[in-house]
């Protein structure tokens, strides 16, 4: 790793990955690195995958203005740089007539923060909109302008942008300190120091920790667990809208949404959590989020779960995000709990305007502007796929059977910049083991590709971070 | 776009077995297509003993027992494809096939066999709480791994599910030089065989602990250890009794589900307990031309029933390229006390074949019950059993001659004293 | 006189078989049909088992060989046949039924071939 730049980002979240993208644009050195081994390794890759309209934040608030903001450049990134988004429209039930009060301020709100197409509708049209809706409601704050996103897919699309600009990525980088020194900071990692002018913290559910080494005025993030769990493709027509419910005597509410590829996603729970590694799903929370989903729409076929997870929320106390340049030179992009997704490319593209400003750089003349995904075969007409494994046979080769991925597809993930190192890494880049039968198919034929992409044996092909070997030893 | 007689999907047992019987039922045109890169299936990975005792009247491992029927096979020069998926199937029997070689190809099948087998239930369909780290593999996966690719996935292993590949694989880890620690199993008796119990578990001492479950998965990176509980009889956790046993692997034996993905894209209807199409005594399904046999029709619990009912199909979907597909109204078969599905789930009477077998699953354990077969009210057949478990197949035998009074409005297979 | 708690696996049943050996005298009670008492005296007297494992080849299309005793081994010697088992390395090609290990461990059973294993040759 050289050690001298511009930049350092700390943390390659959706958030650290969109203001290298955004800052990409400008002629600057700039470094992400992250403690994991790939990016989106931390809450981007456990949520709820929503692009939120931006009725939720108080008007007047960074995370108004962001979500609104980050909505907006989701639609036009999605295009540009390639990744799954849909504007399918969301519905707030309210389950009580009495309830219908915090329907209109969240309407209100909405207004103000400058949503578009925000209506309240009473329960027969929302039930008129989305059959699957509980007849318990009784109306319901549409929103046609909110929409659902690929969190990997957003996540992947904003580093590979960056990194095609020139960012370099280091992984399994820990920070353990970062210190003032001239003409910046130097951030001290476990494989050396790094000098930088600026520094930007995206460091998602230890933003505090980083951002305690720099500046006196100490915050502090808890992590909020959230648990979901995601059903089989089979029922994913059980909803089109994302449906959330306005807080009722079980809790905070869940929603129940369709994801981009087709998947059914329900929760999440929140529970305030010590330990920031504590990914764990339990047996309460499971049951809790499924009965409170049950709600909304009250006919969710469970036996159709394919798997179960956990994310944490960087929640800080003041309940906005704290964004900006709290010390000189040190930008902070902490607390970004919900909707932290949707704003994360609003917050890059402040965060760059603020250091270019601050920085004077100019912008790059061979700046390349789009990305495209690594392609789903599957999903081409049969004269297209034909022409593709001509191409490279190894795209007639399916590995994952569930999500029809092939060979050619996992292969590109590998050689990607910055590329798959992992099976997770793989399975969130081309969603190979992310199917109903969850990798049981899939493992055996994936870690022989990684092993020979990666010119490793196949007993150092990880899960994830290193320790999450999967085989043993060759017999 | 290319045509064939008849394509099978599959070139595991099933397909195997279809397409010889199809083939010597006169079929010329065949083409199996199989995904992976040998014909055999998972019985290429069953390298243990027990396999067809039925058939061949000898014990043979899952290679050579496959190594027969490849061998009708070749004998009969049946066109095959490998790596070769599936990828769609349409009402009108027009198959996308997929592969390395070709691309994408459409070919229409003026007949098809469904030959596609089964997955396992996976981890996060079970819903163990805990974190999500390595050394979690369903056994049949680590099966492959182990006896296909040479490689071992742990050293010190808990097994939950004592369905017969948990505990075959209990063994093998065993023979391997790995501790198994236990095998924990949710219901009060066991899903494998007891030929099973005692030679993959009794005879290396290994606990079988019945009644229990994993209440969670320790470990964040690999699995490093997991906490089993006793669950009551509506199979929850009782509280405080809580068992720590540390392992670096956690092999999950829990339930096997037909792969009918196909079977939907073609529109086929799927029996909601099966999990596999709806089939008559031809084994036909929903849309006419298109067969189901072996664990993609039911889970089976012996290969040989799979080669029976897949040399079936073969002969069927013959029959009905010869022009043979009237159909005159179906008895439906309902399902009595202690039965949990019949396959197949209705009887053409009045063209069906001299016999049909009907095979089925018992709910529960029953000892010294019979097997009755009602036409409607009346009461047909009574066959006694020492003992039932849903861990096996049973079957009872419907004769054409037996329907003295006429076609029936109803049939129905249950269990009764 | 000892006696051993088995289960019959003669059939699903799966009897309690008690077999209680004094000298030369075998008794097996808790059987239900005459397989059951035979195997009993079988299984507590000269228990036996195929074993069934791979062996590593060298040059073939697959890296592993299933194979099996072609007839049952003595149990208490499973162990030692997997040794032997673990430590042999065959070369491709490699047909089914063929002779791996000859008389292994001196229990007069063979190890064979269970797969036929092709060479691996480089496609053009």
């Amino acid at each position: 790793m050289m050690n001298e730049y511009d930049v350092c980002i700390i943390g390659a979240g959706v958030v650290g990955c969109a203001a290298a993208m955004q800052l990409s644009k400008y002629d600057l050195n700039i470094l992400v690195i992250d403690k994991e081994e790939d990016v989106c390794s931390g809450t981007s890759k456990a949520n709820s995958a929503i692009a939120h309209a931006g009725y939720d934040a108080v008007p007047g608030t960074i995370k108004a203005k962001m979500n609104v903001r980050g909505a907006e450049l989701i639609k036009q990134l999605s295009k540009t740089l390639d990744f799954s988004y849909i504007q399918n429209g969301s519905l707030v039930l309210c389950f009580d007539e009495a309830d219908i009060p915090k329907l209109n301020t969240l309407y209100e709100r909405g207004i103000k923060n400058g949503v578009k197409e925000l209506s309240v509708i009473t329960g027969d049209e929302a039930r008129a909109l989305e059959p699957a809706v509980s007849e318990n409601a009784v109306a319901a704050l549409y929103a046609k302008d909110a929409g659902i996103v690929c969190p990997f897919g957003m996540t992947y699309a904003f580093a590979e942008n960056a990194a095609a600009n020139g960012v370099q990525f280091s992984f399994l980088t820990e920070v353990k300190n970062v210190k003032k020194s001239d003409p910046g900071y130097t951030v001290v990692t476990d494989k050396g120091e790094i000098n930088t002018k600026y520094v930007i913290n995206a460091a998602g559910v230890y933003a505090d920790v980083i951002h305690n080494y720099v500046c006196d005025d100490k915050i502090k993030i808890t992590a909020r667990r959230g648990e979901y769990v995601l059903l089989d493709r089979e029922v994913g027509d059980l909803v089109k809208h994302t449906v959330f419910q306005l807080p009722t005597k079980l809790g905070k509410g869940v929603l129940v949404a369709p994801t981009v590829h087709g998947n059914i996603i329900v929760g999440p729970s929140a529970e305030d959590i010590d330990d920031k590694e504590d990914t764990e799903t339990t047996a309460a929370s499971t049951a809790k989020i499924k009965e409170c989903a049950l709600q909304s729409v009250p006919n969710i076929p469970y036996n159709k779960v394919i798997t179960g997870f956990s994310g944490l929320r960087a929640h800080g106390g003041d309940d906005d995000f704290i964004i900006g340049e709290t010390a000189d030179g040190f930008f902070d992009a902490a607390c970004i709990e919900s909707p932290g997704l949707t704003s994360a490319p609003a917050i890059g593209e402040y965060l760059a305007m603020l250091i270019s400003k601050k920085s004077g750089a100019a912008l790059k003349t061979d700046y390349i502007a789009e990305r495209k995904n690594i392609p789903h075969i599957a999903k081409m007409p049969p004269e297209k796929r034909t022409e593709m494994i001509k191409k490279n046979p190894l795209y007639g080769n399916i590995i994952c059977r569930c999500e029809s991925i092939s060979e050619g597809e996992i292969v590109d993930a590998i050689r990607r910049k910055p590329g798959a190192v992992s099976l997770d890494g793989v399975k969130r880049r081309v969603r190979a083991g992310m199917g109903r039968c969850q990798a049981g198919f899939c493992t055996p034929a994936t870690i022989a590709i990684l092993a020979r992409e990666l010119g490793i044996p196949e007993s150092e092909v990880t899960k994830n971070r290193p320790g999450s070997e999967q085989i043993k030893e060759k017999l | 776009m290319k045509y064939h007689d008849l394509v099978i999907i599959g070139g595991g047992p099933a397909g195997l077995a279809a397409a010889v019987s199809a083939h010597e039922a006169g079929v010329s045109d065949i083409l199996i297509l199989e995904r992976d890169e040998r014909l055999g299936g998972i019985l290429n990975q069953c390298i243990h003993n027990g396999f067809g005792l039925h058939t061949f009247k000898e014990e043979l491992t899952g290679p050579e027992y496959a190594e027969r029927y490849i061998k009708k096979v070749l004998d009969a020069k049946i066109p095959y494809k490998l790596k070769t998926i599936a990828a769609d199937i349409s009402p009108e029997r027009e198959i996308l096939y997929v592969n390395g070689e070709e691309g994408a190809v459409t070919v229409k099948a003026g007949a098809i066999i469904l030959a596609m087998g089964c997955r396992e239930r996976p981890r996060g369909a079970l819903g163990l709480p805990g974190y999500r780290p390595a050394g979690i593999f369903t056994a049949g996966t680590a099966q492959r791994l182990m006896n296909i690719e040479g490689q071992s996935v742990g050293k010190k292993v808990f097994i939950l599910g004592s369905g017969d590949i948990g505990l075959i694989m209990a063994r093998r880890m065993t023979l391997e030089g790995a501790e198994v620690c236990a095998v924990a199993e949710l219901m009060p008796y066991s899903g494998g065989l007891n030929r099973n119990i005692v030679q993959c578990l009794n005879d290396f001492n290994i606990p079988l602990k019945l009644s229990h479950t994993v209440t969670q998965i320790h470990g964040k990176e690999r699995v490093t250890g997991i906490t089993i509980s006793e669950v009551d009889e509506k199979r929850s956790p009782i509280p405080g009794t809580e068992e720590y046993f540390d392992c670096d692997t956690l092999l999950l034996s829990c339930g096997l589900l037909p792969e009918n993905e196909l079977s939907k894209s073609a529109g086929i209807t799927l029996d909601r307990v099966t999990g596999g199409p709806v089939v008559d005594d031809r084994l036909q399904c929903s849309v006419p031309g298109v067969f189901a046999c072996g664990n993609v029709l039911h889970v089976h619990d012996l290969v040989d029933y799979v080669s029976e009912e897949a040399e079936r199909a073969g002969a069927q979907a013959a029959s009905y390229l010869s022009g043979n597909s009237t159909a005159d109204g179906y008895v439906k078969l309902y399902t009595g006390f202690g039965v949990r599905y019949t396959v197949p789930q209705m009887i053409d009477v009045k063209n069906m074949s001299e016999q049909t077998v009907v095979r089925f699953r018992v709910a529960d354990i029953y000892r010294d019950k019979s097997i009755a077969l009602y036409y409607g009210d009346k009461h047909v057949k009574k066959q006694k059993k020492r003992i039932m478990a849903p861990g096996e197949m049973e079957q009872i035998i419907i004769k054409k001659d037996s329907f003295t009074d006429g076609i029936p409005d109803s049939i129905k297979v249950c269990v009764e004293d | 006189m000892k006696t051993y708690e088995i289960t019959c696996i003669q059939c699903p049943l799966g009897c309690a078989l008690t077999v209680s050996v004094d000298g030369e005298a075998v008794t097996v009670t808790g059987n239900t049909c005459p397989r059951g008492a035979e195997y009993g005296k079988k299984e507590v007297l000269h228990p036996s088992r195929t074993v069934t494992s791979t062996v590593a080849v060298t040059d073939g299309v697959l890296p592993r060989l299933s194979v099996k005793t072609k007839t049952d081994i003595p149990k208490e010697k499973i162990f030692d046949v997997m040794e032997v088992i673990r430590k042999t390395t065959v070369e491709a090609p490699v047909k089914i039924g063929d002779v791996i290990i000859e008389n292994v461990c001196g229990t007069g059973a063979d190890v064979i071939a269970t797969k036929t294993v092709d060479k691996f040759r480089i496609q053009n």
